[in-house]
């Protein structure tokens, strides 16, 4: 087996009393598909920001590739090829989406990137020179993924791409997803909607009250009996 | 644009158009100045009047003490201010929004209670600093420091234009759209912020360093003015504060007038028509004078 | 030199009081409906001159006609707020252009009285304001010793309304917890507009009581921007207690540093407070 490319080692993060990850490790390798999912107040956002780098843990270490990065800035971890979407989209909104991508193509990506040609590919080729503004709802969250990827990661954290899309639209989502990953990208998926991630992903990790509680093959989460208290409370 | 500059300065009789132009110039590198950090990265800074005065008071010691010529003391004006700016720039690695906003107000009347107090540049009563006799090629002083104001403000107008269409200046603007956003979109954000606060508090400064020679006695009501504060930010709003051109024409426009309006009518009523353009524009023009011509073109 | 230190701090105290008053209405403005009105110093200016005239022209005293002047400002800032809401909340266009918005305000204000009175001082002549009360080697005159309590009577009031009062739940729900606000079936642009009308009002008796304390000019209140968002931030969003707490700290330290250092220094001493308020802990000292 070769070296994982994402490795979260006892990671924890504490908002004043409320613990918000409990000493939680994972692993993710290079090419994988890996789904985090989660009750409300989980960790997964936390973790997610603490990966991305807009966090910095209280305790554990976080290495991406060969490199330590818990003490880097986010936008060093985006030029290293950690790239994420934001659960409720953050476009720049007073820039065309040729212009958002150009920024992190400008900024984190190590090569250059075809702006377009990335904006056609996620289908939105017809308005690479309209403003955010203009955008639908899973336009939006294109978008987001689309400026992820102008990026050139190795990683990208796909967080809640598919909350409030319709079934027509999860799929359409998780085919742009799928294509990434056969090109070579790693996708963390962190998402509510348990088909979507249950198709999608080889593996699956549960959070549940900050602590990792299953890591698994989807079948084998679906059997798990701590997955099923968690998400009943029974 | 220099030539023509220095032209008028040969062919003009009236003494007054010197020191009018001087002012509104001032006001085109003030603006322009504020623009690079409000405009440009978002965050607004109500402190201008501080940062001039900085520039003001540095430039002023270095002549005095020194004897220093006046490229020195602008030089010098610029970089103290730079500082300050850079103080700011780390203020708002901490604090945003409203909170910076605050603060700057706050370093400003730090910066004026400090100068308040401090017997060498004379305290409240202030200091006179008297330009030298002689002004080569120029019939007088006060034209050779309208030429002086000239090419600052045609410096700081090139360096803004810079900014704006480069990488830095795509850069702030993802900062102002969405600082975290911006971050993870591999942004150096807080680098970003500590060098456009440090370049816009060195553009006040050196607009703020030939006043001493301006006015002669220099002291803190006049520097730290009111009209300072307000226009630096009235003028690029109304201007329109996403690109360069917007606070050169909020400097201009609202500049000149209040030249026109001092004459005509008082000076006091011509800062209420200041303040209902800002509010009128705010509300209804938010993109400003080059937003409204924008959409009129389009 | 006990003695002046003892004399110092009753003052900062008093002095504190006051500025309290200032405070109030910023704190209901910023803390409760998150409106950050720069502006506001420019009521309390506009409510200074008011009464000064009223005391002026009519003989009346100043702290009633601050009173009576209040239902005219709660009028103002209801419609200042409408103006504010739909040509900017609404929008969601807060950050640069609300502040700009409300920076023309306070300039406004400014200019407004400067056209009406002109830039000199304009103070009241009360014999009965100079009394001095006297308590062991403490003495201060009635002029700082009025505005203290009519302060104290103030922050009573408004605490008692956010406390017992239908509305003043509402207030208090309306930034923090949208979802009570809604089971309480309140519409939130009408609690706001009413909240930042009593916030506008209370500038009117703080200017009463400014007018009271020392004679004003108009750029006075440009002072007061400083002085009275250090008091919200220190004493912490959203907490009435945590502004009068600070509001009394920062007049001792403006008191004292006025006597052992002089008067000139003590404007330093709020924005300081600020700055390292700012930077330590943005959240104030007993914020939510």
């Amino acid at each position: 087996m070769t070296a994982p490319l994402l490795r979260v080692a006892n990671l924890s993060k504490r908002f004043g009393g409320f613990v918000a990850l409990n000493d939680v490790s994972l692993e993710v390798a290079d090419g994988e598909r890996l789904g985090v999912i989660g009750p409300n107040g989980a960790g997964k956002s936390t973790l997610v920001n603490c990966v991305a780098g807009l966090l910095r843990p209280d305790a554990g270490r976080v290495v991406f590739g060969d490199k330590d990065i818990t003490a880097l800035p986010a936008h060093r971890r985006a030029r290293l090829g950690i790239a994420r979407s934001f659960q409720l989209p953050r476009p720049f909104r007073s820039m065309t989406l040729e212009e958002n991508l150009a920024i992190s193509r400008d900024y984190a990506a190590r090569e250059a990137t075809d702006a377009r040609a990335l904006l056609s590919q996620l289908g939105l080729g017809a308005k690479v020179q309209s403003l955010p503004r203009d955008l639908t709802q899973i336009e939006l969250r294109k978008l987001e993924l689309a400026r992820a990827l102008a990026a050139r990661p190795r990683l990208v954290i796909a967080d809640e791409v598919m909350a409030g899309l319709s079934h027509g639209e999860v799929d359409e989502m998780m085919g742009v997803l799928l294509a990434l990953n056969q090109g070579g990208i790693t996708i963390m998926m962190i998402e509510h909607i348990m088909r979507a991630v249950m198709r999608f992903s080889q593996r699956i990790i549960v959070l549940d009250a900050g602590r990792k509680i299953a890591d698994g093959a989807p079948v084998e989460i679906v059997r798990n009996e701590a997955v099923e208290r968690a998400y009943l409370g029974a | 644009m220099l030539i023509g500059g220095y032209a008028a300065t040969v062919a003009i009789a009236n003494d007054y158009y010197f020191y009018a132009g001087y002012i509104v110039l001032q006001y085109v590198v003030l603006a322009t100045a504020w623009n690079i950090l409000g405009g440009y990265a978002g965050y607004v800074n109500f402190g201008s009047a501080g940062f001039y005065a900085v520039g003001a008071y540095t430039a002023a010691i270095l002549c005095l003490a020194l004897g220093a010529p006046l490229p020195v003391m602008i030089l010098g004006g610029g970089l103290a201010a730079g500082v300050i700016g850079l103080a700011a720039g780390y203020l708002a690695l901490r604090i945003k929004d409203v909170y910076f906003a605050i603060a700057t107000l706050a370093l400003a009347v730090v910066v004026q209670t400090i100068v308040d107090n401090w017997d060498y540049v004379g305290g409240t009563r202030g200091i006179y600093v008297l330009h030298p006799h002689h002004a080569i090629g120029f019939s007088n002083y006060p034209r050779l420091l309208f030429f002086t104001m000239l090419v600052l403000a045609v410096g700081s107008v090139v360096v803004a234009r810079s900014v704006e269409h480069s990488r830095f200046g795509r850069g702030l603007a993802a900062i102002r759209d969405d600082e975290h956003a911006a971050e993870s979109a591999g942004v150096p954000t807080l680098r970003l912020k500590l060098m456009a606060a440090t370049l816009s508090g060195i553009l006040m400064g050196a607009a703020g360093a030939p006043f001493p020679y301006f006015v002669s006695h220099l002291e803190p009501s006049s520097t730290f003015s009111l009209a300072v504060a307000v226009n630096a930010i009235a003028m690029p709003m109304i201007g329109g504060a996403t690109s360069w051109a917007g606070p050169v024409i909020g400097a201009l426009v609202l500049g000149g007038a209040q030249q026109i309006a001092t004459v005509t009518i008082s000076s006091v009523l011509n800062l209420l028509i200041v303040g209902l353009l800002l509010i009128g524009f705010v509300i209804f023009a938010p993109e400003g004078i080059v937003g409204l011509a924008r959409r009129l073109l389009r | 030199m006990l003695d002046l230190l003892a004399n110092a701090t009753v003052a900062g105290l008093l002095l504190g009081g006051f500025y309290a008053a200032v405070t109030v209405g910023l704190s209901i403005a910023f803390g409760y409906l998150d409106i950050v009105n720069i502006a506001h110093p420019g009521f309390m200016m506009l409510g200074a001159f008011a009464a000064w005239f009223a005391t002026d022209a009519w003989q009346l005293d100043p702290i009633l006609a601050g009173t009576l002047f209040a239902p005219i400002f709660f009028v103002a800032g209801a419609a200042l707020y409408r103006v504010y809401h739909v040509s900017f909340e609404r929008r969601g266009d807060i950050g640069l252009r609300g502040l700009a918005f409300f920076f023309g305000v306070l300039f406004l204000a400014e200019v407004v009285l400067l056209l009406l009175f002109g830039a000199d001082y304009r103070g009241l002549n009360l014999p009965y304001l100079e009394t001095m009360i006297t308590a062991g080697p403490v003495s201060v005159p009635l002029r700082m010793v009025l505005p203290f309590l009519v302060s104290l009577a103030l922050f009573a009031a408004l605490q008692w309304m956010f406390d017992h009062t239908f509305f003043g739940r509402a207030i208090k729900a309306v930034s923090q917890d949208p979802v009570a606000l809604r089971l309480m079936a309140a519409d939130p642009v009408r609690v706001k507009e009413v909240a930042f009308g009593i916030a506008i009002a209370t500038a009117s008796i703080a200017g009463a009581l400014l007018i009271t304390i020392a004679p004003v000019e108009p750029s006075m209140g440009r002072d007061y921007i400083g002085r009275i968002f250090a008091i919200v931030v220190l004493g912490g969003l959203g907490s009435l207690t945590g502004t009068l707490l600070a509001a009394l700290a920062l007049g001792v330290a403006e008191s004292l540093t006025a006597t052992l250092y002089g008067p000139s220094w003590s404007p330093a001493v709020a924005f300081g407070a600020l700055l390292i308020a700012l930077v330590v802990r943005p959240t104030g000292l007993l914020g939510r």
